[in-house]
C-alpha cells in the first residue's frame, strides 16, 4: 500500500507555494505565452475585429530583433544595458574590494562606523537617489562648479546628464555610487572568514601584506566575486527606477540612457504617438528573462563548481 | 621602524575610508541640509548649514499644503508591515517543511522556490496586470501586498531554512516524545527560536518594498493609494520648479529609511557578514 503523504507537510508548504506560484511563476510563464500572440492594434494578423489575439508563433521575436520598428530600440537598449553592466563590474568591484580589504585589517579602528555609513546609500530608494543627483548635476544649481572651482577646474563642468556622449556613463556612476556597499559587505564577509592559520602561515613564510592579498586572499574570495557579478548582472538588467527618475521613460537624450527596463515600459504602455502593445511588451520581457537566465546559468556552471574546490 | 610604517599604513587607510565615506554622505547632506533653507540660500550657499537668516521651512509648508503626505506614509507602512507579517509566517512554515521533513520532491521544490531569488518578478508584469484586473485588485493595496509577498518569499525561505538546519535535534525529539504534535512544535517551539534570522529577513523584505516604484506606478497610481515613493515622484513631477518643496519631499521620503537602517544596521551587517546570506 502506498504511504499517505503527511498532511501537516502540505499545510506548512501550501500558503507559500500557492502565492508564489500564482503571482510569480504563473505570470512569468504566461508572459512567455502572450509573447507568441499578436495585439489587435496595428491591424496585422488579426483573427477578426473582435479584439481576439491571434497566435503568430515567434513573429514578435523576429520583429523585435530584425524589424526596423522595434529592432533599433531593442539593440540600442541591449547595448546600453551591457555597457551599464560592464561599467558596474569594472568600477564597483575594485572599489568594493579595496574598501573591504582595508576594513578586514584587524588593527583598524572605527570599522563598524565606516561599514554602516558606506552601506547607507544602498538602503535608499533608487528614485530618491536619482532625483538627488539630478538636482546636484543640474546646471541651475551649480554644485560641480563650486566643488571643482576649489581646485580651479570649473571649466571642466558640463551638463553631463544632458549630453548624449556622457549621459549613460553618468547614470552608471550614480548607480555605482549607490551600490558599492553591497560588494564591500560581501567581500568583507568573505575576507574575515578566511581562517587565521592560513594567514599566519603565510606571515611566518615571510609573505608581505600585498603578496598575501593577491596570492592567498584573492583566490579564496573568487567565488564571492562571482556571486557579486551575477547579482549585479541581474540587478542591472532589471534596472528601471533610476532612469525613470532622472530621464523619465524617454531615456534621453536620444535614447542614449535607454535600458531594457525602460524599453519594456515604453513598449508595454506606449509613449507619445505609439500605442501600448502588451504582446510586444511580453516579448521584450521574455527576451530579458532569457538574457538573465543565460547569465545565471553561466554563473551556476562556471562558478558553483569552483566554490567546492575552495571550501575550507 | 616597523611601528612607523604600520602607522603610516593605517593613516593611509583612514584617509581613503574617510574620503569615501564623505562621498557617500555628501549628497544626503546636501539634500537634507537644503530642505531647511530659504530658496535664496539654496542657490547662494548650497554647502553651508542653515543659520538664523537662511533657515526656512517654506518647502515643508508648501508641500503639506498641496498633498497629504500622511496618507502616503500610512499606505507605505501598511503595505510594508502586512507584507512582512505574511512573508515571515508563510516563509517560516515553508522553510520548516523543507528543512525538517524528508519527502519525495523535497529538493525539487526547494529549487523551484529558490528560482525566484534570481529572477525578477517585474518580468511578469504583462500577465500580472491582467491577473490583477480579473481579480479586481488594481488600485488596491491588497494587490501590491500579494505581489510583494510573492517577490519576497524565495529569499526568506532560503535564509530561514539555512538557519533551521542548524537547530538542535534533541530539542525537537524531546518535544515529540512529550506528545507535542507537529503544529505545536512549529508554532510554540521553533517559531520563537527564529528571532535572529527573522530580523535579517525583515530588513531584506521591508527595504525593497518600501523603496519600490514599479508596482505602485503600475498597479495603484491613482490618488489615495500611492506609496511614499510614488506620491513623492508624482509630486515632484508636478512642481519641478519649486526647489524648496522638492528638497522637503525628498528628505521626508528618505528620513524614515535612514532611521530604520541606523536602528537595524548592526543586526543587518552582522547577519550578512556571519554568512546568513551567501
Amino acid at each position: 500500500m502506498k504511504k499517505k503523504f503527511p498532511f501537516h507537510i502540505i499545510v506548512f508548504l501550501f500558503p507559500a507555494c500557492f502565492i508564489y506560484s500564482i503571482f510569480m511563476i504563473y505570470p512569468l510563464l504566461d508572459t512567455m505565452r502572450v509573447s507568441l500572440y499578436t495585439q489587435n492594434l496595428l491591424g496585422e494578423n488579426m483573427d477578426d475585429s473582435s479584439g481576439v489575439r491571434a497566435f503568430i508563433g515567434l513573429r514578435n521575436y523576429y520583429d523585435l530583433f530584425f524589424n526596423d520598428t522595434w529592432s533599433w530600440h531593442f539593440w540600442n537598449a541591449l547595448k546600453n544595458n551591457i555597457y551599464f553592466f560592464l561599467l558596474h563590474i569594472s568600477i564597483q568591484t575594485p572599489i568594493g574590494l579595496l574598501i573591504a580589504a582595508f576594513l578586514s585589517n584587524r588593527e583598524l579602528k572605527l570599522k563598524s562606523a565606516y561599514r554602516t555609513l558606506i552601506f547607507l546609500p544602498a538602503m535608499m530608494s533608487i528614485v530618491i537617489v536619482g532625483y538627488i543627483f539630478n538636482l546636484i548635476l543640474s546646471p541651475l544649481w551649480g554644485i560641480p562648479q563650486t566643488l571643482l572651482g576649489v581646485v580651479g577646474l570649473e571649466d571642466l563642468v558640463q551638463p553631463w546628464l544632458g549630453l548624449k556622449g556622457s549621459a549613460l556613463i553618468t547614470v552608471s556612476l550614480i548607480s555605482i555610487w549607490q551600490f558599492v556597499g553591497i560588494p564591500m559587505l560581501l567581500f568583507y564577509a568573505a575576507l574575515v572568514s578566511i581562517p587565521e592559520e592560513i594567514l599566519d602561515a603565510a606571515k611566518v613564510d615571510g609573505s608581505s601584506g600585498l603578496n598575501t592579498f593577491w596570492k592567498i586572499k584573492f583566490p579564496l574570495i573568487l567565488p564571492t566575486i562571482g556571486l557579486m557579478c551575477i547579482l549585479t548582472y541581474v540587478g542591472n538588467f532589471n534596472a528601471f527606477d533610476l532612469i525613470y527618475a532622472i530621464k523619465n521613460i524617454y531615456a534621453g537624450p536620444e535614447f542614449s540612457t535607454d535600458l531594457m527596463g525602460t524599453f519594456f515600459y515604453r513598449t508595454f504602455f506606449g509613449y507619445q504617438h505609439q500605442l501600448g502593445n502588451p504582446t510586444m511588451g511580453a516579448t521584450v520581457a521574455s527576451t530579458t528573462f532569457g538574457i538573465i537566465l543565460i547569465g545565471v546559468l553561466i554563473y551556476l556552471f562556471a562558478f558553483q563548481n569552483r566554490i567546492t574546490r575552495y571550501q575550507y | 621602524m616597523k611601528n612607523l610604517s604600520s602607522n603610516l599604513n593605517s593613516i593611509i587607510m583612514h584617509l581613503v575610508l574617510i574620503s569615501y565615506t564623505v562621498i557617500c554622505l555628501f549628497p544626503v547632506y546636501l539634500l537634507v541640509n537644503n530642505s531647511f533653507k530659504s530658496r535664496r540660500a539654496i542657490f547662494k550657499q548650497p554647502l553651508s548649514l542653515p543659520n538664523e537668516e537662511t533657515f526656512s521651512l517654506a518647502g515643508y509648508l508648501k508641500m503639506f499644503s498641496r498633498i497629504d503626505f500622511g496618507v502616503f506614509f500610512y499606505n507605505s507602512a501598511f503595505v510594508t508591515i502586512i507584507t512582512l507579517f505574511f512573508v515571515l509566517l508563510f516563509g517560516a512554515m515553508a522553510a520548516w517543511a523543507l528543512s525538517e521533513y524528508k519527502f519525495k520532491g523535497n529538493t525539487m521544490l526547494g529549487l523551484y522556490l529558490a528560482f525566484g531569488i534570481m529572477i525578477p518578478i517585474k518580468l511578469g508584469t504583462v500577465s500580472i496586470l491582467q491577473l490583477m484586473n480579473s481579480l479586481n485588485l488594481v488600485n488596491s493595496l491588497t494587490g501590491l501586498i500579494v505581489i510583494y509577498i510573492a517577490q519576497s518569499l524565495p529569499l526568506a525561505i532560503w535564509i530561514l531554512s539555512e538557519f533551521m538546519k542548524q537547530l538542535s535535534n534533541e530539542l525537537k525529539e524531546a518535544a515529540r516524545c512529550d506528545g507535542v504534535n507537529e503544529y505545536q512544535l512549529f508554532f510554540y517551539i521553533v517559531l520563537p527560536l527564529l528571532r535572529p534570522p527573522m530580523a535579517t529577513v525583515g530588513v531584506f523584505t521591508m527595504v525593497p518594498v518600501w523603496n519600490d516604484l514599479w508596482w505602485p506606478l503600475i498597479l495603484a497610481p491613482s490618488s489615495g493609494k500611492q506609496t511614499v515613493i510614488l506620491g513623492m515622484q508624482q509630486y515632484i513631477g508636478q512642481y519641478v520648479t519649486n526647489w524648496n518643496a522638492i528638497f522637503a519631499s525628498l528628505s521626508l521620503a528618505l528620513i524614515p529609511v535612514i532611521i530604520f537602517y541606523l536602528i537595524f544596521s548592526r543586526q543587518l551587517i552582522r547577519s550578512i557578514t556571519s554568512g546568513a546570506v551567501k
